[in-house]
Parts: C-alpha cells; sequence; structure tokens
C-alpha cells in the first residue's frame, strides 16, 4: 500500500458515494453536487495513473494530467448548464424537487407570453 | 546558523499549528455564532501569521518571500471582510424576537 | 508506517469524510458549504500526486467558482418544502447502497490489477520539451502535443454560456444577469471588492506567465481574473453586463478564435493545422495563452452569473 494505490482506492470510493448521492437525493442541487463527487473520483483514478507514469525525470505523467485540467473545465461548464436549468425549472415548478410523477405539481408556465 | 534557522521556523510553525488546533476545538465547542468567529478569527490570524513568519527564512530569494508575505496578506483581508459579514447576519438573527 | 504516508492517509479519510458530509448531509446548503471544502482538500491530495497543476485548477474551478455558483443556487431554491418527495426509502436505498458498493469495488479491483509496468508517456513529453521553449510539460501537452483539445475546451466554454443563456425568458433576452450580490451590499465586501481586485489581476497574470515554466496557465489565470470581476460585481462596484453588448461577445470569443486563427495559420507556417513555426512555439503559445486566459475569464463569469433575468432588466 503506497500513496498512489490509496489515492486510487479513494477516487474508486468517491465514484460509489457520489452514485449513491445522485441516485437517492430527489433535491436537484443535491443531485449536481453528487455528480460532481462522481467527477472529481473520475479524475483522482487519473491522478493516480499519472503518477503511476512517473518517467524521464517527471514526477507524473503529463497527458493524463493535462487531461483532467481540460475535464475540470468542462466539468464546471455542465454544472454551470445544470444550475441554470435548475433555476429555470425552479421558476416554472416552484420547487427544487423532481416530481415523482412527471407533470404532477409542474404548474402551467403563465409568463410566457410573446 | 541553520540549525538556529531551522529551530525557529520548527517552534513557529509548531505554534502556528497549536492556535489552529485551538480555533477548531473552539469552533466546535463554543455555544454561539459570535463567541466562535471571536476564537476562530483570533486563533487564524495569529496561526496562519506564525507558519508564514517560520517559513519566510526557509525561502529562496525573495520574490518566494514575497508571495508568501502576499498570501498571508490576502487571507487577513479575506478572513477580517468575511467575519465582519457573518457577524453582522448574526448580529441580525439575534436581534429579531 | 512512514510519516509521509501516514499524513496521506489522514488526508484521504478527511477528504472522503467531508464528500461524504456533503452527500448525506440534511440541508443543500451545508451540502454545498462541505462541497467546497471538499475540493480544498481534494486540492492537496492533487499537489500530494505531484500534480500542481491540476491542484491549482481544482483549487480555482473545481472548487472556487463552482462553489460561488452552488452557494448562489442553494441560496435562491432554498430547502424545498417540507412535504416534497424527500429521497428514495426503504429497500431501494438498501440496493441502491449495494450496488454503490458493488461498483467502488469494482472499480477499485480495476485499479489494483493494473499492469506492474504503468504504460507512460512522459519520456516523449519530456523528449520533445525542448522544440517548444517551455518548461512545464503540462502546458506543453495543453498548449502544443494536444492543443486540439485545448481548442475545443475554450469552444466549449463559449457553448456553455450560450447554453446557459437560452434558459433566459424571451422577456429577459438581452437583459443583464442577476447580480451575485445584494442590492445594498454590506460596507466591508465594498472595501474588499475595491482593494482585492487589483491584486486578483496581478496573481492572474503572474499564474499565466509562470505556467511556461512553473505550475500555472491559462485556466488557472483566469479562473483568478473571473473571481475578481465576480467580487466587483458582489461588491455592487460595477452592474452585470448586458449580454447583447457587442465589446462582451468580442471578449467571449476573442480567444477561440485568435486559437483557431493561428491554428489555420500554421498551415501556411508550419504545413499542418495548429503546427506552430520552428523556434517560435513559446512567442505563439504565450500570444495565444494571453488571449485565451482574458476569454476564459469572461465565459467563467458569465457562467457564475447565469442566465439574464427579471430583476436584471434595464
Amino acid at each position: 500500500m503506497n500513496a498512489v494505490t490509496l489515492a486510487g482506492l479513494a477516487g474508486a470510493a468517491l465514484i460509489g458515494m457520489g452514485l449513491f448521492g445522485l441516485v437517492t437525493h430527489s433535491h436537484i442541487l443535491r443531485k449536481i453536487v453528487a455528480f460532481n463527487v462522481i467527477g472529481s473520483g473520475v479524475f483522482l483514478l487519473f491522478g493516480a495513473v499519472a503518477r503511476r507514469g512517473a518517467a524521464s525525470g517527471l514526477n507524473a505523467d503529463p497527458v493524463p494530467q493535462a487531461l483532467v485540467i481540460t475535464g475540470i473545465v468542462v466539468a464546471f461548464s455542465a454544472t454551470a448548464l445544470a444550475v441554470a436549468l435548475l433555476l429555470r425549472y425552479f421558476k416554472e415548478v416552484g420547487s427544487p424537487f423532481l416530481a415523482d410523477d412527471p407533470g404532477a405539481g409542474a404548474s402551467q408556465p403563465d409568463h410566457e407570453r410573446p | 546558523m541553520t540549525l538556529a534557522i531551522d529551530a525557529f521556523t520548527i517552534l513557529c510553525v509548531c505554534g502556528g499549528l497549536f492556535f489552529f488546533l485551538t480555533g477548531a476545538i473552539a469552533l466546535l465547542r463554543f455555544p454561539d455564532t459570535l463567541t466562535r468567529l471571536h476564537a476562530l478569527t483570533k486563533a487564524d490570524s495569529l496561526g496562519l501569521g506564525l507558519i508564514v513568519l517560520g517559513l519566510l527564512p526557509q525561502c529562496d530569494g525573495f520574490l518566494a518571500a514575497a508571495k508568501l508575505i502576499l498570501i498571508w496578506a490576502i487571507a487577513q483581508l479575506g478572513g477580517a471582510t468575511l467575519s465582519q459579514l457573518i457577524a453582522r447576519i448574526a448580529a441580525i438573527e439575534n436581534s429579531k424576537p | 508506517m512512514t510519516l509521509s504516508f501516514g499524513f496521506d492517509l489522514s488526508l484521504a479519510v478527511l477528504t472522503l469524510a467531508v464528500a461524504g458530509y456533503a452527500i448525506g448531509a440534511r440541508e443543500s446548503f451545508a451540502s454545498v458549504v462541505a462541497f467546497i471544502s471538499y475540493g480544498v482538500l481534494l486540492a492537496l491530495v492533487w499537489v500530494r500526486l505531484s500534480a500542481v497543476d491540476v491542484a491549482l485548477t481544482e483549487a480555482a474551478i473545481g472548487s472556487g467558482v463552482t462553489g460561488a455558483l452552488l452557494i448562489g443556487a442553494a441560496a435562491k431554491v432554498g430547502e424545498g418544502a417540507v412535504d416534497a418527495p424527500r429521497s428514495v426509502r426503504g429497500a431501494g436505498r438498501l440496493l441502491t447502497a449495494l450496488f454503490c458498493i458493488a461498483t467502488t469495488l469494482g472499480i477499485a479491483t480495476a485499479f489494483l490489477s493494473l499492469p506492474e509496468k504503468a504504460p507512460t508517456l512522459a519520456p516523449l513529453a519530456a523528449e520533445h520539451l525542448p522544440s517548444t521553449g517551455l518548461g512545464n510539460p503540462v502546458t506543453a501537452v495543453l498548449l502544443s502535443y494536444r492543443a486540439i483539445d485545448t481548442l475545443l475546451e475554450s469552444v466549449v466554454l463559449v457553448f456553455a454560456v450560450v447554453g446557459v443563456w437560452t434558459f433566459a425568458s424571451d422577456r429577459d433576452w438581452g437583459g443583464r444577469p442577476e447580480s451575485p450580490g445584494k442590492d445594498r451590499p454590506e460596507q466591508p465586501l465594498t472595501f474588499l471588492g475595491q482593494i482585492l481586485p487589483p491584486l486578483g489581476i496581478l496573481v492572474g497574470v503572474h499564474l499565466v506567465w509562470t505556467g511556461a515554466t512553473e505550475p500555472g496557465g491559462a485556466f488557472q489565470g483566469g479562473t483568478v481574473l473571473a473571481a475578481a470581476w465576480i467580487l466587483v460585481m458582489a461588491a455592487g462596484l460595477r452592474k452585470p453586463p448586458s449580454i447583447e453588448g457587442a465589446w462582451l461577445r468580442f471578449a467571449l470569443i476573442g480567444g477561440p478564435a485568435l486559437f483557431l486563427g493561428v491554428g489555420v495559420a500554421g498551415f501556411a507556417l508550419a504545413k499542418a493545422f495548429l503546427a506552430y513555426p520552428e523556434g517560435h512555439s513559446k512567442a505563439f503559445i504565450l500570444v495565444i495563452e494571453a488571449a485565451l486566459t482574458f476569454s476564459i475569464a469572461i465565459a467563467l463569469g458569465l457562467l457564475a452569473l447565469g442566465a439574464p433575468g427579471r430583476k436584471g432588466h434595464p
């Protein structure tokens, strides 16, 4: 057991935890947070793989690192899109929860006049 | 000489860690927002200050030291502003019946 | 057990515990606060994995700007009504837990059974580093070896802004996003909003400049600039921009457009898309990074502000 293995296992644990939160919560914001936890767990797995690839005087393989940097930025873009969708949903429905039955609880949007 | 500098660093960083620890304990043990805030800001500014002070002699070059001091200054500014904002909200909440 | 492994182990336990709190907390606001602390702890884990560039990105974007976005959303939607469908309960919850544990065990097994000799591109990256004129191999991957990925990533940011704007109501189109602060900001915040942005610009530019040789780069620097901009708006010193502003749109696409232009010019100068003329790589990369940083800052700021809303209408 060393620090790299520890990071890989922590990544696997984060993915499981995030998945549990994503499935069990009905508050949409909680789902978004859980989804971000899954994402960071995947990134951490990448980081452990990058550290395993240390060679030629570099402490870690730079290619997975660059991929993770790209990934973090794209994950933020997706989160911003999800939050915008949540805020619009909240404006229409008045609740941050996903309704059990699609259509139930969703009031008719009344202010979308041309 | 190196030994004296290292001893100074160890002493200062340990002192800083002690203040962080007391701050964390106070955060958990104190009864309400204002007392917690009081303990936390004191502990944090002293703790971070001591750690930065301890690390300064270990820096190679003026630029690295200047960066450490900049980090300390930004943390002080942010911490002071945040505790003001939190304290104002706490005061408003407290004045409600 | 060595001291350094003991540190790594306690850091991992603490990170997982805070992540667990972010998932399991009762209130969504507490969950978001835990998620931000989790991001900062995760940045420390990245430092321990010798990936300082990733640590800076995680702290700035994964924890910082995402945190600002989520806190804003938590304040707007609140905890919801008490009688709302809370969560999966009973047998379904147990089944989900078992499935998630199985997922974790499966990934952990896969990770533990990776080949002993890890495949790596580090020797190749190190070998060609001198030809880019850079000293930071991660920046070399981002802006030279795999520049196409970074070009597309900067376009993704622009598309995300367009996507967020499309959630505006028709009558709000062309308006301003709501200010991230209160209508009448507190005086200490105004003070911070006046004193911190110059320092933020200094730190942001430093991160981009130093990214050529040391950890840092356009994304990290751009995020610090975006944070300074958001602070100025939260402190009520500037209004959020109208989404119809021509300069705003130009600033948003300027970086990717320049990047694309240099890429096409590569056909003439070095006989391939996104190839830089020999011996001048560093100058080209720095110009692209400077333009990209500015556009990234604008895009991140606009994403954190969200769609134009009723209150922000002129």
